[in-house]
């Protein structure tokens, strides 16, 4: 081959550039993924059961799931009555609290204990609504977790769960 | 670096920030237009090889940083962690390893190519001494890593290597107490080992740039040594210099690959997967194989103080190698005397390192002594002298009028296979003391081993229904039996097992309450315990273990992948109890065992035909029972081994394909020199 066949040569410079590319590309990619969690981290974070028998009406609980602090509140009927008679078009995160309660087990309220604004932990049963209070910028959340007045833009977040049983929740 | 610039960007921007910070210009001067002879040959591509390996390190090592715990009580579990749970870190520890090796063993090339072509030469004194300083900080940064892993070699390392310093008199006990920062080595040791592992491989690097800044002030040497006179002796760094550094560096990334993939513990001690344990030293100790020559040259003194000075000298000698070498004759192409001696040296280093594997005993000792006599004869006698006596064959008048293109000499061969012998030395020392086991076939062995599912199933059922009692495997958890490259177990089958087992935790009020196990749980202690002795975890125990083999077997191990010394050795111990030989003395307690170091084993036999039921109609026999058990802990000392090898398949195949096609590029790129192909 001489320089007389330009295509070739180009052929060949492409090939080896892009050659190069896909095999830096590709050696790249462990050192990214090594940051996702790994291996014990994810079986750690498993489904883990509740057993709601102990918890007394009026009372909230705290568990860790995936390192997260998980809110059980065994609400009052009056809780639940504050919680229903407000206005949800008023709210500043509209949402029914028949849609952040499993149907039947109204007064079981689970939520992920994390402030919507800047991930502080808000305190149960404080505040002028009730609910939640975070202490850090002074979001108040009322006993259905939702946002009512601060800084926060969203309600309390909901993790997944289930009722394995009346007295027995699995989150995860 | 060197002249002014004649770089002139195209954009806008560019020229805007080269008027305010000429970095494009430093940049072009330093590795475009930065003249380089032409006539160099690839011994001169281990420059470039060394920079990438430090890049390499680097990285990896930054990246381990995030996953490693510098404790003595955690750290050895957070590098196994590594190796199992951390994504990709199995492949980022034995780059990490492997690499070290390879760091190495590309500056070892690298200072004997300087060696024979007399690079270290007027004007280039500074450039080389900068080197020695490089290969010194290399070997406290290797040091230190190695004992990172808080592994019976690590530790015992580090005591060998601190003492040193307790050699020199009268402050010598407060200097080793100093860097021990306590009575004896220990998890303040490890702690500034960490800080300092991490840090000096940034100041290798800023020395680095001054190595680099020196080169390019005295220009590159070349392998007639004699500069270049006119354009017509030197081409463009890029693209030529380029091209042929990235072939060089292809092709050696090959050979890092086949360790890293194939044989990563190969150039590693099995005692390095024994947890430290400072009440019992590992009966041989050795260093990794590329401090070999220097700690024979420690061992040959008969003198604590003198071992130490000579071991200093023997690298510190080094930086006075420009004005040793009295002659005016540049490259040892024209000097045939001194190629010969050059020679000679390469061999004895060689030879030091074998001697270095060896115990320190007998005929070892004296040709230790001999040797290292030698290599200091080399530097303080040899080289002084041939400068005076040696007759030189005529130097050509310039580079281009060097028609005599040098082939890859013989010599040159055997520096490459003598550097990878050195390399085996390291894994040939362990001493023999008792009967070389025999070798099995095993699935998992070879380019494209697999484990047998179903005997990984059977091999747990040995270990839970016989060695459990008394042998733990805590790295373990119940969740690795249904990973895939493990026994196959499904996840429903995982959890039945974990849940047979029982875990104590506190609860809300703090009382202990038993739980079930759970999959993501590890396995828990034995449940027999020892007055006398806690029995081996047998986690990774088949990486622990070994035998001696030899030469030349060790050579052919690293072509033929043989990396079951281990499984071998376990199957062979548990079926290698006989009646002792008649004068055999045995501690009470103690059976023996052909196989067992020192014969004398307090474990009773194990194992025994008929004892374990088999479901799957396999033979329910001794012989057996000890392979599949051995094959279970084989996956369980190293759960990704399947994933391991398929990689290397697709990075070695990549890596042949890169090679060539940067070989047929460079072909290309240089045709446009007169003289070259």
């Amino acid at each position: 081959m001489s320089s007389a066949e330009p295509t070739r040569r180009d052929f060949l410079y492409i090939a080896t550039a892009s050659v190069s590319a896909v095999g830096a590309a590709a050696a790249a990619w462990p050192l990214i993924a090594q940051m996702n969690p790994d291996a014990s981290t994810i079986a750690a974070g498993a489904p883990i059961e509740v057993d709601l028998g102990p918890i007394a009406s009026g009372q909230v609980i705290k568990v860790f799931w995936r390192g997260k602090p998980i809110y059980i509140s065994h609400r009052t009927k009056e809780e639940i009555t504050e919680a229903r008679d407000v206005d949800v078009a008023s709210l500043p995160d509209p949402e029914p609290d028949e849609k952040r309660v499993k149907p039947g087990h109204e007064e079981w309220q689970v939520l992920i204990g994390i402030c919507t604004h800047l991930g502080c932990i808000p305190i149960a049963h404080q505040g002028d609504y009730k609910g939640y209070f975070c202490p850090c910028h002074g979001s108040q959340y009322d006993t259905s977790g939702r946002i009512r007045r601060g800084p926060a833009p969203a309600n309390l977040a909901l993790p997944p769960y289930e009722f394995v049983s009346n007295t027995k929740i699995r989150i995860g | 670096m060197s002249g002014q610039s004649t770089y002139k960007p195209q954009n806008a921007a560019l020229r805007w920030l080269e008027r305010r910070l000429p970095i494009g210009g430093l940049i072009h001067s330093s590795f475009v237009a930065y003249p380089t002879p032409r006539n160099l040959n690839y011994w001169w591509t281990f420059g470039g090889i060394l920079a990438f390996m430090l890049a390499v390190q680097i990285v990896t090592g930054i990246v381990l940083a995030m996953h490693y715990t510098p404790h003595v009580d955690y750290a050895f579990n957070s590098v196994e962690q590594i190796m199992r749970d951390v994504n990709y870190g199995w492949l980022l520890r034995y780059l990490h390893s492997n690499g070290a090796s390879m760091f190495f063993l590309a500056a070892y090339i690298h200072a004997f190519r300087g060696m024979y072509y007399g690079s270290y030469k007027e004007p280039r004194e500074v450039l080389w001494i900068l080197g020695v300083i490089l290969l010194l900080l290399m070997i406290m940064t290797g040091f230190m890593g190695y004992v990172l892993p808080w592994g019976q070699m690590s530790f015992w390392a580090a005591t060998v290597i601190t003492n040193l310093f307790s050699a020199i008199p009268g402050v010598g006990d407060s200097i080793v107490t100093w860097l021990w920062g306590g009575f004896a080595v220990g998890n303040p040791t490890l702690n500034r080992f960490y800080s300092l592992h991490y840090l000096l491989p940034f100041v290798i690097a800023g020395v680095v740039v001054l190595h680099i800044w020196a080169l390019h002030v005295a220009g590159q040497n070349n392998p007639t040594g004699v500069e270049p006179q006119s354009d017509k002796d030197t081409v463009a760094f890029t693209p030529y210099a380029t091209i042929k550094d990235s072939f060089g560096l292809a092709v050696f990334m090959i050979l890092l690959a086949w360790f890293v993939f194939y044989i990563p513990n190969y150039l590693g001690h099995p005692d390095n997967y024994i947890p430290a344990n400072p009440s019992v030293t590992p009966t041989h100790i050795v260093p990794e194989w590329y401090y070999l020559p220097f700690y024979a040259i420690l061992r040959a003194i008969p003198s604590k103080l003198g071992g130490v000075i000579a071991l200093a000298s023997s690298i510190v000698i080094l930086a006075f190698l420009p004005w040793l070498d009295t002659s005016r004759v540049r490259s040892g192409r024209y000097r045939p005397l001194y190629r010969f001696f050059f020679w000679i040296f390469v061999l004895v280093c060689i030879g030091l390192g074998y001697l270095g594997s060896q115990p320190p005993e007998g005929i070892y000792v004296i040709t230790a002594r001999v040797l290292t006599t030698y290599y200091f004869v080399h530097f303080l006698i040899i080289l002084p002298l041939l400068g005076v006596f040696e007759t030189t064959s005529p130097v050509p008048s310039s580079i281009s009028a060097d028609v005599l293109k040098s082939k890859a000499s013989v010599a040159a061969i055997l520096l490459a296979v003598g550097l990878v012998t050195l390399l085996g030395t390291s894994s040939s020392s362990v001493a023999a003391e008792a009967d070389t086991p025999p070798m099995n076939k095993w699935s998992f062995a070879g380019p494209f081993g697999k484990f047998d599912r179903a005997q990984l199933q059977r091999g747990f059922r040995v270990y839970r229904e016989v060695c459990q009692t008394c042998h733990g495997i805590q790295l373990l958890s119940f969740r690795n039996l249904s990973e895939p490259g493990g026994p196959g177990f499904t996840p429903a089958q995982v959890a039945a097992v974990a849940a047979e087992y029982k875990y104590k935790e506190p609860n809300d009020q703090g009382d202990m309450v038993e739980r079930n196990g759970r999959p993501a749980d590890h396995f828990p202690p034995p449940m027999l315990r020892f007055p006398t002795g806690t029995p081996p975890d047998l986690s990774v125990i088949v990486k622990a273990r070994g035998y001696e083999r030899g030469f030349p077997g060790f050579v052919i191990d690293m072509f033929t992948q043989y990396q079951e010394h281990g499984a071998d050795y376990v199957v062979a111990l548990l079926k290698g109890y006989e009646n002792p030989p008649a004068g055999a003395e045995l501690a009470p307690g103690t059976m023996y065992n052909k196989y067992f170091p020192g014969h004398g084993i307090a474990m009773p036999p194990p194992l025994s035909d008929g004892r374990v039921m088999y479901t799957d109609g396999s033979p329910q026999t001794l012989d057996q029972y000890a392979k599949d058990v051995t094959a279970f802990l084989a996956w369980a000392a190293e759960p990704h081994l399947e994933a391991r090898k398929r990689m290397g398949m697709q990075v070695v195949i990549f890596l042949i394909v890169l090679s060539g096609l940067l070989y047929f590029t460079k072909k290309k790129v240089w045709r446009a020199v007169p003289g070259h192909a």
